[in-house]
């Protein structure tokens, strides 16, 4: 069969031809919104009229036969209209106050998790882990599944003292929003990387991989054709093996993960935040991650007990001081906590004010 | 053609109440042998604990640099229907909105060429496709263009930008966030599909500082939408929000972080002069407090992940800026920021990383931006400044 004629640099579609007619009427007109329920929310514009949002649950991997699941439900329900969050949530955008309930009905019958909106928690922002890529040194998607089995209520009903954005990047590289997100989980290498010097002789173009280091490690090895690593100056970062893949940065038995806590995007009340370390290391442990799984539940239940409402993560922590965190989690204070690397110096203490560790 | 392989560890994954990455795979594999061997090599990755993947490797459509990654089982042999298994970016539409027909058109195109996995979407903001032969590629690009899809953006490129819901369906978006997107998106195709950048660059649009996109600490240029002027207040709504319950003196008051706000006799007042735009209270109560009138964005530059020497969020460059269709000087500044970048960074040094090594002045000077108060924190506390001929006027 003939194939159809390409056409180049097109670019996507207008947006103008997927909003339905009262986004369309209401554009820019919106005048309020109102949290329904934990999954639920309807928008009112200045002419009266109100958009309705179901806004449920995905595993970001999703199958066309889901995909054309999905399709079928906005068909029935919101005349074909339907977009996907930041976050990667599903949302059903419904023009017709009477559908809500034959559709959430629906949605529960075909086990839908509906949920993700106010003071709660919303889909995880995660990365390509094993699934997918060659740097991956856990796999994201397991880990977000076992965390959100976990930690369900607080996305359909529980509410939080504000809402908690959680992440995980399967390498330091972090393809998601891990370095500003409440709690994150970054997948680490922990050993400097062995060179399997005939194939970087074959593979690698040597200046390159040289300037690749952040910390100036790598240096030329003409004698193998190749290049060596000074092992105190390197700090596994892998991004020698992206430029070269001889330069293996792959340990399993010593790879692993971390939990960073802290950060957020927004600029309500206090300026965007970095995720600080608060955890440093964990073995992988599939399928479920179990201990990784509780260390975030018990993050997430001081945070719950201790913040005041509209604080995030961050802001809580910066109140009562990192070294409170410390001793209300119980988590352990270890050398990789202090930081020894770009902005190590203006996170030393310089205050003879601090608390006492319990 | 599925349940080639046995999977005792992945199978733990479809248990428990969120929906299953495992069940989508599985769902893919019915039909899919490439979905089948995917699912026999993770599963082997959940045994032994690592990837197998072979690092990315040049494939891509006739006339493009970037769009599709290329990507290889490491074990070819044991699991032949991931051999190759590429991605393929296609440019989302602004704000992710879909209709079921067209989303069901790229389902038929993708079951028929690929894995029938997808990713809606990727981190960047693409539409995902995951899994596909090198031979396939000019087929899909085929198909896809002529029904007015075209692939997204990798490598040293600009990537497609990417923004949230904005006048779509939110009272706080201060701009078109919308259309910005899909403008910025249509001017730069040819710097998204043919990469000829030192590195990555990443556009993204907010349309106030609640910022769902994570522009600030996501995109090279971060677009936050902002405004001059009042905050309109509907006091009817503040005494609505009180009778509900809410104590505005602590939640709203007292967490302002200006402290430009008070209530007294059941009305809130604002020195407007002092407030800085945080969203706070208008998010809090939002259909008491309103945005002021005169909208636009502010623009800031640099922000990245880790590699390699640390993450950043953007910098504040220009404090306010109109962005009004057809969005021409932003578009010059962009052109214009992104010429002192080409011409300054190393390969694989991102805009951000550069600004740190060389400063603001040689960049702001280029773009013809004067330095402001609002692009510092505070001022420089050593001694050591430079100085150049420009500056000896007298």
């Amino acid at each position: 069969m003939a194939l159809p004629k390409r056409q180049t640099d097109i670019g996507p579609p207008k947006y103008d031809q997927f909003i339905p007619p009262v986004i369309k009427k209401n554009y820019g007109k919106w005048k309020y919104h109102e949290v329904l329920s934990g999954g639920t929310m309807v928008h009112v514009a200045e002419s009266g009229d109100a958009l309705y949002t179901v806004r449920a649950a995905s595993p970001r991997i999703l199958s066309t036969e889901t995909i054309r699941e999905i399709c079928d439900l906005a068909e029935k329900y919101c005349d074909g209209y339907l977009r996907f969050t930041t976050r990667n949530n599903v949302e059903f955008l419904v023009s017709d106050k009477s559908k809500m309930d034959p559709l959430l009905k629906e949605l529960q019958e075909r086990k839908f998790s509906v949920g993700g909106i106010g003071p709660r928690i919303s889909n995880i922002v995660h990365t390509q882990g094993w699934v997918h890529c060659h740097s991956a040194c856990t796999d994201a998607s397991g880990l977000v599944k076992a965390i959100m089995d976990e930690v369900y209520d607080y996305f359909t009903t529980k509410e939080l003292p504000n809402k908690v954005r959680l992440a995980v990047a399967c390498c330091v590289n972090m393809c998601g929003a891990v370095h500003c997100s409440d709690i994150a989980v970054v997948a680490v290498h922990r050993k400097v990387p062995t060179i399997k010097h005939e194939l970087v002789t074959k593979v690698c173009e040597i200046p390159t991989t040289i300037a690749s280091c952040p910390t100036s490690a790598i240096r030329p090895n003409p004698k193998d054709k190749s290049v060596t690593i000074n092992e105190e100056k390197c700090m596994y970062c892998g991004n020698c093996f992206t430029v070269c893949p001889p330069i293996d940065i792959h340990k399993p038995e010593e790879d692993g993960v971390a939990i960073v806590v802290g950060g957020k995007i927004g600029s309500l009340r206090t300026s965007p935040k970095f995720s600080k370390l608060a955890i440093p290391f964990f073995y992988n442990e599939p399928p479920r991650w179990p201990k990784v799984v509780a260390a975030i539940k018990n993050i997430l239940d001081v945070y719950a007990k201790n913040a005041k409402k509209h604080e995030r993560v961050g802001e809580w922590i910066e109140r009562v001081g990192w070294e409170e965190f410390f001793n209300l989690t119980g988590i352990e204070f270890t050398f990789q906590h202090i930081d020894d690397f770009t902005f190590a110096r203006d996170t030393f203490r310089t205050s003879a004010a601090f608390k006492y560790s319990r | 053609m599925s349940g080639k392989y046995k999977t005792p560890m992945l199978d733990e994954l479809e248990k428990g109440p969120w929906p299953s990455f495992v069940t989508e795979i599985k769902k893919a594999a019915k039909k899919s042998s490439m979905a089948d061997d995917e699912l026999g090599q993770l599963e082997k990755s959940y045994v032994t604990k690592r990837g197998y993947w072979k690092h990315g490797g040049i494939v891509g459509v006739l006339g493009y640099g970037g769009g599709v990654i290329g990507r290889y089982s490491s074990l070819p042999d044991e699991f032949p229907g991931i051999a190759h298994f590429h991605t393929v970016r296609i440019n989302q539409t602004s704000g992710f909105f879909y209709t079921a027909k067209a989303l069901k058109e790229i389902c038929d195109i993708w079951d028929k060429y690929g894995s029938g996995l997808t990713n809606m979407h990727g981190s960047t903001g693409d539409l995902v496709l995951l899994g596909t032969k090198t031979e396939s590629l000019e087929a899909i690009f085929a198909e896809y263009s002529s029904r007015g899809w075209d692939l997204g953006s990798s490598g040293s490129a600009m990537r497609t930008p990417s923004c949230c819901v904005g006048p779509g369906r939110c009272e706080w978006s201060n701009i078109d966030t919308l259309d910005i997107t899909y403008n910025l998106t249509q001017e730069f195709q040819d710097e998204m599909h043919r990469p000829s950048f030192p590195y990555k660059f990443k556009i993204k649009t907010a349309g106030c500082a609640v910022d769902c996109v994570a522009a600030i600490a996501r995109a090279d240029l971060s677009i936050i939408g902002t405004w001059k002027g009042n905050i309109q207040i509907d006091q009817a709504e503040v005494k609505k929000y009180a009778g509900a319950g809410m104590n505005i003196q602590a939640e709203i008051i007292e967490m302002c972080p200006t402290s430009c706000m008070s209530y007294n006799n059941g009305e809130i007042k604002i020195d407007d002069a002092q407030c800085s735009r945080c969203m706070h209270c208008i998010a809090k109560m939002t259909k008491a407090l309103r945005s002021g009138k005169e909208k636009g964005a502010t623009l800031l530059v640099g922000s990245k992940a880790p590699i390699v020497v640390g993450s950043l969020l953007s910098w504040v460059i220009v404090p306010f800026i109109k962005v009004e269709a057809p969005y021409t000087e932003l578009k010059t500044l962009i052109r214009s920021m992104i010429e002192w970048w080409d011409d300054t960074a190393k390969p694989r040094e991102r805009i951000g990383e550069v600004l740190e090594i060389k400063g603001l002045r040689p960049f702001l000077e280029h773009i013809g931006v004067p330095p402001q108060p609002q692009q510092v924190k505070e001022p420089r506390k050593d001694p050591f400044f430079f100085w150049a001929e420009s500056d000896f006027k007298r």
